[in-house]
């Protein structure tokens, strides 16, 4: 799979404007989600990153514009997991179950659903950890959980919101290989991240957002510096290490002063 | 054998004392109306501090409390009805200010519970009553618990229960991430608009005996006792409902005999029961409730960051 995203259509936004109480934060913004893409969405702080995912996710209704989408579609969202409430007293187990067909109306799982739960966690590696309270996880076993949660509904799309923050070095690897892995199994991926070089650089298509889509391709064609310059607001090197880009801030003097991760 | 036989003695003047109340049958109402009241806001105060809707809890009982008052002007036997959907207005205008407005959830309530509560006061000191007293509205009592009060807590607690049996996922993940239940197709306002009607009923149904000052302590206190000793939801829903109904049995014998309106003495023995199990959990059970209120409903209702 390319990654790039030509096979069919699963959302579609056509010339979208959306914000808070009145005030735009994206502005007629154009987004095609193919079944086949992994797509970073890049951007500074406030630029709408989180907005435009809402908006993929359905949350969030644009103040003008269309948004169309596949029947049945089948969405799944991976929180930030700086945003979790990691005192909040469920188990592993407790945690995956909330995904569960919401068919069944009864406070306990099914046999099947039980079942359903533990191959995903297996799956993940972690199916031994399934009674543990989600705060004795690792950054990396964090992840996985939230990671099963969204297999268990089956998706056709997995919409995560900066993935790899606040993790190390070995779980952000390990997490792009997971993300890669289920893309290869034809999950559509579409993650926000503000990390241009530990993520950004290695997936197949980058849109560029600051209040609009400033560019939007694979990170050969946008990780340039008149396109980041017009999307960060501020100067910088792109340097070439074996084929893959890696992005430097330049120094106010103009040499280059450290990685813009 | 005398020794034995003196000891058999004290124990019967115990059991003695210990029966005695239960000879009056507005002791039997009371202790049973305190251990279900405890109960039930041992049970849906799991929701509330773990959707860090305490204040809410605070707020929503003082409000119906204006509603009371309110309500008994205009048609003085119905002042039950009346005094809840005074209740159930206050929780959805409080979610619908919060969601709507760039007026947080604290400020909100603090404006339409307080002036609620003002204009019960008000009314109170002006027209009288025709229910309960002044000093019992407030702090609970045992005296004058008629049967069809009996009958709405009973069915007020079948309806609570029979809401999160059948909501139990939708509520436990809308308390839990409510952006991601969302997503999943769990109709989060709706679930938060049925839990806000669930909570005026209770506060409604156990005002009587617990009081208006004194309800939110028992949404609180339970389930703060229960995460101390757990983490696991399916437990902490448990030990809240057995810890509130407990707080609510003995503090009932417990006010009978110290003379004290029966709401002070079943919220002092929840906070005696708090200290006990901070005791033995120690640090583990502090690790366990603390953040309860950074997982804040003020959060959950906001717009998300950009």
């Amino acid at each position: 799979m390319t990654g790039i995203g030509v096979g069919p259509e699963l959302i579609e936004l056509n010339d979208v404007t959306a914000g808070y109480t009145h005030h735009p934060v994206l502005s007629h913004v154009n987004f095609h989600v193919h079944e086949d893409q992994f797509t970073g969405i890049v951007g500074p702080s406030g630029a709408g990153k989180t907005t435009l995912l809402r908006l993929l996710l359905g949350t969030l209704k644009p103040m003008s514009g269309v948004i169309e989408k596949s029947s049945d579609l089948r969405i799944a969202y991976v929180p930030q997991l700086e945003t979790v409430s990691w005192n909040f007293p469920i188990t592993v187990e407790e945690c995956v179950l909330m995904s569960r067909k919401s068919a069944n109306l009864l406070p306990w799982a099914s046999k099947s659903e039980k079942q359903s739960v533990y191959s995903v966690l297996d799956r993940l590696s972690i199916s031994d950890l399934a009674k543990r309270h989600i705060r004795e996880l690792s950054g990396g076993q964090q992840q996985r959980m939230f990671l099963a949660r969204a297999l268990l509904r089956q998706p056709q799309i997995m919409l995560l919101d900066e993935p790899t923050s606040g993790v190390d070095v070995a779980t952000r690897h390990d997490v792009l290989h997971l993300l890669a892995d289920l893309h290869e199994e034809g999950i559509a991926i579409v993650l926000t991240t503000h990390d241009l070089n530990g993520i950004a650089a290695h997936l197949p298509h980058l849109v560029c957002v600051k209040q609009r889509i400033v560019a939007s391709g694979s990170p050969a064609d946008v990780m340039n510096p008149e396109v980041l310059e017009q999307t960060f607001g501020a100067r910088m090197e792109v340097l070439e290490h074996l084929g893959m880009r890696i992005v430097v801030d330049e120094a106010p003097h103009g040499g280059s002063m450290r990685s813009a991760g | 054998m005398k020794l034995r036989m003196a000891a058999l003695c004290e124990v019967r003047a115990d059991m003695e004392t210990l029966l005695e109340p239960l000879q009056y049958a507005f002791f039997q109402k009371g202790l049973f109306v305190a251990t279900l009241s405890g109960a039930l806001l041992g049970f849906i105060g799991v929701f509330i501090v773990l959707r860090g809707m305490s204040y809410i809890g605070h707020g929503l009982s003082h409000s119906i409390f204006g509603g009371f008052a309110a309500a008994q002007l205009f048609a003085s036997s119905f002042y039950i009805l009346g005094a809840g959907i005074w209740g159930i207005a206050s929780a959805l205008a409080i979610t619908s200010v919060t969601k709507r407005s760039r007026l947080g959830a604290d400020a909100a309530i603090g404006v339409i519970t307080t002036a609620s509560f003002a204009l019960g006061v008000a009314l109170f000191a002006k027209f009288g009553t025709s229910g309960p007293s002044f000093e019992n509205a407030l702090f609970g009592s045992i005296l004058g618990i008629s049967a069809e009060q009996i009958i709405g807590l009973i069915a007020v607690s079948v309806l609570t229960g029979a809401f999160v049996f059948f909501r139990y996922r939708a509520l436990l993940f809308s308390t839990f991430d409510p952006d991601v239940a969302d997503v999943s197709g769990i109709k989060v306002s709706r679930i938060e608009a049925m839990l806000m009607i669930v909570l005026s009923l209770s506060i409604l149904a156990t005002l009587t005996v617990i009081g208006v000052t004194l309800v939110a302590a028992m949404l609180v206190i339970p389930a703060v006792i229960a995460r101390m000793l757990t983490d696991s939801f399916g437990r902490m829903l448990s030990y809240s409902t057995i810890i509130g109904a407990f707080s609510g049995l003995v503090g009932m014998y417990l006010s009978y005999y110290a003379g004290v309106p029966s709401g002070t003495m079943i919220v002092l023995v929840g906070a005696a029961l708090f200290l006990i199990v901070l005791a033995i959990t120690g640090t583990r059970g502090l690790r366990r409730s603390a953040g309860l209120d950074s997982h804040t409903d003020a959060s959950a209702l906001a717009p998300l960051s950009r």
